[in-house]
C-alpha cells in the first residue's frame, strides 16, 4: 500500500498504435482537490489517456507520477489508490449490484465488503433494487452502480470516463454532489465528458483534446462551451 | 544489405552450387543407394528449424521478460525461418519415404515431431498477421510455449511411435558420409544466418518507419 | 501466499456464481461434447463394432473440442463489460487472477467428463471401472495440462481480432503432447490387456508437463495480458 499522492504529474505522453496516433505529447498536471475534465470530439483520445491513468495501457513514450512514483513501481499498491468508471461500466450483467460490488469490493481488499455495499447502494437510491441482476438495470443505474464500484475503496484518483451518460436530472446532481464530496477529502478527479454544461462550474482544470494533442490548460471566462468552441476552433 | 551478408549469401549460394558434386562424391549408403542421398539437404534443414525455433523462443522470451523491442524483431525473423526450413524438411523427407519405401508419410516419430513444432510455427504467424494490435506480445507467448513445448513433443510422439513398426527416416551415418553433410550444414548455415539477420533488420526498418511516420506527423 | 489463494477464491467463486444463474456454458458445451461423440461415432464405428482405441480417442477429442469453446465463451463474457479490464485493474496479484480462472476452467471440464466418461463406457463398452484410479489420474492430468495452456491462450486473446478461430489454431499444437499421452493411457487401460505401467509412463508425462505449463504460464499472464 502506497502512500497518498498529491499530485498527478503527466509528461509528454504519446500513445500509438501502428501508424495511427492516439496521444500525442500530453503534458499537464493536477493536485489533490482538482476536478479536471478531458474534453473534446469522438475519437480525440480521452480513453486512452484515461487507459493509461489507471496504469491499465504503457504509455509508447512519456510517463506519468502518482507523488513521486510511476506506474511501474507503484505496482498493486498503487491499483489500490485508483478507481475507475470505465466505457463499458465494469460491471458483471449476470449479478446482482450487490453481489457485483461485494466481489469487487472483496477483491481490493475492502474490508466488510457486503455491508459497505449494501450502504454504498442505499446511498446511491438504489437499496430496492441491489439484489437484481444487473442486466434487468437502465444504462443510467447501471452507471450508479458502477460509480458506486469505483468509489467503494475509496481511491485517492478518480477517473470517470463519460460518468453523466444516460443520467436524469436527479442522478445528474447527485453525482455532481458527490465528487463534490470527494474533492473535499481532497481525492483527485480526471473525467472525460462530452456534457459541457453541467460540468461547467465543477471542473478546476479544464483540457481540451483533439487529435491526441492537449489544446488548451486553463480556465478562463464565458461558458465552457464557448471556450471549448474556440479552443477547437483554433486547432 | 551489409558487407557481412553480401559475403555469407555468396558463400551460400557457391556452395550450394557446387554440393551436387560433393553429394555425389559420397559414398552410397548400403540399404537405400541413390535415394538416400537427399538426406544431405534433408538434415541441416531440420537441424536449422530446430536452431531456429530455439532462437525464436529465447527471442520471445527476451522480448517478453526483459521488454526489449529489439528482441521481437528477431523472434519474427526467427519464426519465419523455422517455417522456411520446416517446410524443406517436410518435403524432402517424404520425399525420400516415398522412394524408399513407396508411402509418402510413414508416421516417423522425428519427421511427425517436426510437423507439430512447424504448425507451432505457422501458427505464430497467423497470429502476428491476423492478430490485429499488440498481437506481438500475444505471439511471444505463443512462442515462449512452443520452445518449452519441443520435449514434450519429442518424447510422446517417440514413445507413441514404438508402439508402432519402426520405420525410420535417418539412420546412423557411417564415417565417410561426414564430409559432404558437413559441408552442406555450413552452406545451408550460412544462407540462415544471412537471411535470418536480413530479415530481422527488415522488421526492425519497418518499426523505425512507423516511429518516423509518426515523428513527422508532429512536426 | 494467503493473498494469492484469496483472490484465486474470490475469482472461482464470482465465475461460479455468475455460471449459476444462467447454466448456459455448462449446457451448451455438455450437449456439444455429445454431439462430437456421436458424429465421431458415426466416423469410426463400422458394423456395429467400435474399431481399436475408438472409445479413448472419442473421449479426448470429445473433451479438447468441448474444452475449446468452454474456453471461448468464458472469455467472451469478460469481454462483454470489460469486466478483464477490471480485474486486471484492481490490486490483485495478476497470476492469481489466471489461477482463479484455471480452476474454473477445471470444474466446468471436469463435469463434462463426469458425463462423458459413463457415456463412452455405455456406448463402446469400455471398461471405466477396471482401473478407475489410473482413468482418474490421466483425466485430472489430461485436463489440467490443456486447460493451462487454454486459460492463458483464452485470455490472451480476449481483445485480439480473428479470436474465435485463433484459440484452436493456437491451443492445439501446443496441446499435442496432451493429446497423445491422454489417448494413448487411456486406450492402455481400455484394452483386451491392460499396460497399467504403459499408463503410468503416461500419467508422469501428463504431471510433469502440468508443472511445466502452469508454471511458465503463472509467469507470462502479466507480462501477456499487460498491453
Amino acid at each position: 500500500m502506497i502512500e497518498d499522492f498529491d499530485r498527478l504529474t503527466v509528461t509528454s505522453l504519446s500513445r500509438h498504435y501502428g501508424r495511427r496516433k492516439a496521444l500525442s505529447k500530453v503534458t499537464f498536471s493536477c493536485s489533490s482537490g482538482d476536478i479536471a475534465g478531458l474534453l473534446g470530439p469522438n475519437g480525440a483520445g480521452k480513453s486512452t489517456l484515461l487507459a493509461i491513468l489507471g496504469t491499465l495501457l504503457a504509455p509508447s513514450e512519456g510517463g506519468v507520477r502518482y507523488g513521486d512514483v510511476t506506474a511501474e513501481a507503484g505496482g498493486a499498491g498503487l491499483r489500490a489508490r485508483i478507481g475507475m468508471l470505465g466505457h463499458d461500466l465494469f460491471l458483471y450483467p449476470e449479478l446482482t449490484a450487490h453481489e457485483n460490488l461485494t466481489f469487487f469490493g472483496r477483491l481490493y481488499g475492502v474490508p466488510d465488503a457486503a455491508s459497505r455495499a449494501g450502504a454504498a447502494l442505499a446511498r446511491a437510491g438504489l437499496g430496492e433494487r441491489a439484489h437484481d441482476a444487473v442486466s434487468g438495470f437502465s444504462r443510467g443505474m447501471r452507471q450508479r452502480v458502477a460509480l458506486e464500484r469505483a468509489l467503494l475503496h475509496q481511491p485517492r484518483l478518480l477517473l470517470l470516463d463519460e460518468p453523466f451518460t444516460g443520467l436524469d436530472q436527479a442522478s445528474t446532481a447527485a453525482l455532481v454532489a458527490r465528487l463534490k464530496e470527494e474533492q473535499g477529502r481532497g481525492v483527485l478527479t480526471v473525467l472525460a465528458t462530452h456534457d459541457l454544461d453541467v460540468v461547467d462550474g465543477l471542473l478546476t482544470r479544464e483540457l481540451f483534446l483533439r487529435n491526441g494533442r492537449l489544446m488548451e490548460v486553463g480556465v478562463g471566462e464565458g461558458s465552457l462551451r464557448e471556450r471549448y468552441r474556440a479552443a477547437i476552433a483554433t486547432a | 544489405m551489409s558487407r557481412l551478408n553480401q559475403i555469407e549469401l555468396a558463400l551460400a549460394g557457391a556452395m550450394l552450387a557446387v554440393s551436387p558434386w560433393i553429394i555425389n562424391a559420397a559414398p552410397y549408403e548400403s540399404t537405400m543407394g541413390l535415394v538416400q542421398k537427399i538426406f544431405y539437404y534433408h538434415m541441416p534443414s531440420a537441424w536449422l528449424f530446430l536452431i531456429a525455433a530455439l532462437v525464436a523462443g529465447v527471442s520471445s522470451a527476451i522480448f517478453l521478460f526483459g521488454r526489449k523491442p529489439t528482441a521481437d524483431a528477431w523472434a519474427l525473423a526467427a519464426a519465419e525461418m523455422a517455417v522456411v526450413f520446416g517446410i524443406i524438411t517436410l518435403v524432402t523427407g517424404p520425399l525420400w519415404a516415398r522412394k524408399a519405401w513407396g508411402i509418402w508419410w510413414v508416421w516417423d516419430a522425428r519427421l511427425t515431431s517436426s510437423l507439430i513444432l512447424w504448425m507451432i510455427f505457422v501458427a505464430y504467424l497467423l497470429l502476428r498477421r491476423y492478430g490485429g494490435p499488440g498481437s506481438d506480445k500475444l505471439g511471444a507467448g505463443m512462442a515462449l510455449f512452443g520452445l518449452a513445448n519441443v520435449p514434450f513433443i519429442f518424447v510422446s510422439v517417440n514413445v507413441w511411435r514404438t508402439l508402432h513398426p519402426q520405420t525410420s527416416v535417418v539412420p546412423t551415418l557411417p564415417v565417410q558420409m561426414g564430409g559432404p553433410l558437413w559441408f552442406c550444414v555450413f552452406a545451408f548455415l550460412l544462407l540462415f544466418l544471412a537471411l535470418l539477420s536480413m530479415r530481422a533488420r527488415l522488421q526492425q526498418q519497418r518499426v523505425r518507419i512507423e516511429q518516423l511516420y509518426l515523428a513527422e506527423d508532429e512536426a | 501466499m494467503s493473498n494469492f489463494l484469496r483472490v484465486a477464491v474470490l475469482v472461482v467463486r464470482k465465475d461460479l456464481m455468475v455460471e449459476a444463474r444462467s447454466l448456459e456454458v455448462v449446457s451448451t458445451t455438455l450437449f456439444f461434447a455429445l454431439t462430437v461423440v456421436l458424429v465421431f461415432a458415426f466416423g469410426l464405428v463400422r458394423e456395429g463394432r467400435p474399431v481399436d482405441d475408438v472409445a479413448a480417442a472419442i473421449l479426448w477429442i470429445a473433451t479438447a473440442f468441448s474444452g475449446t469453446l468452454a474456453l471461448g465463451r468464458t472469455f467472451e463474457r469478460e469481454r462483454q463489460a470489460d469486466t478483464l479490464r477490471a480485474l486486471m485493474l484492481a490490486p490483485a496479484d495478476r497470476p492469481a487472477i489466471y489461477a482463479g480462472k484455471l480452476v474454473g476452467m477445471l470444474l466446468l471440464m471436469g463435469l463434462v467428463e463426469l458425463v462423458l466418461v459413463p457415456l463412452i463406457g455405455l456406448l463402446f463398452q469400455a471398461p471405466i471401472f477396471d482401473h478407475p484410479l489410473h482413468l482418474a489420474a490421466l483425466l485430472v492430468a489430461g485436463t489440467t495440462g490443456f486447460a493451462a495452456v487454454g486459460t492463458l491462450f483464452a485470455a490472451m486473446l480476449v481483445r485480439a481480432r480473428s479470436r474465435d478461430v485463433m484459440l484452436p489454431i493456437l491451443l492445439y499444437p501446443i496441446t499435442v503432447p496432451v493429446m497423445i499421452a491422454g489417448v494413448r493411457g487411456t486406450a492402455a487401460l481400455f484394452q483386451a490387456r491392460p499396460d497399467e505401467a504403459l499408463a503410468q509412463f503416461w500419467i508422469a508425462l501428463l504431471v510433469f508437463f502440468d508443472v511445466v505449463f502452469v508454471t511458465l504460464a503463472l509467469w507470462t499472464f502479466e507480462p501477456v495480458m499487460t498491453e
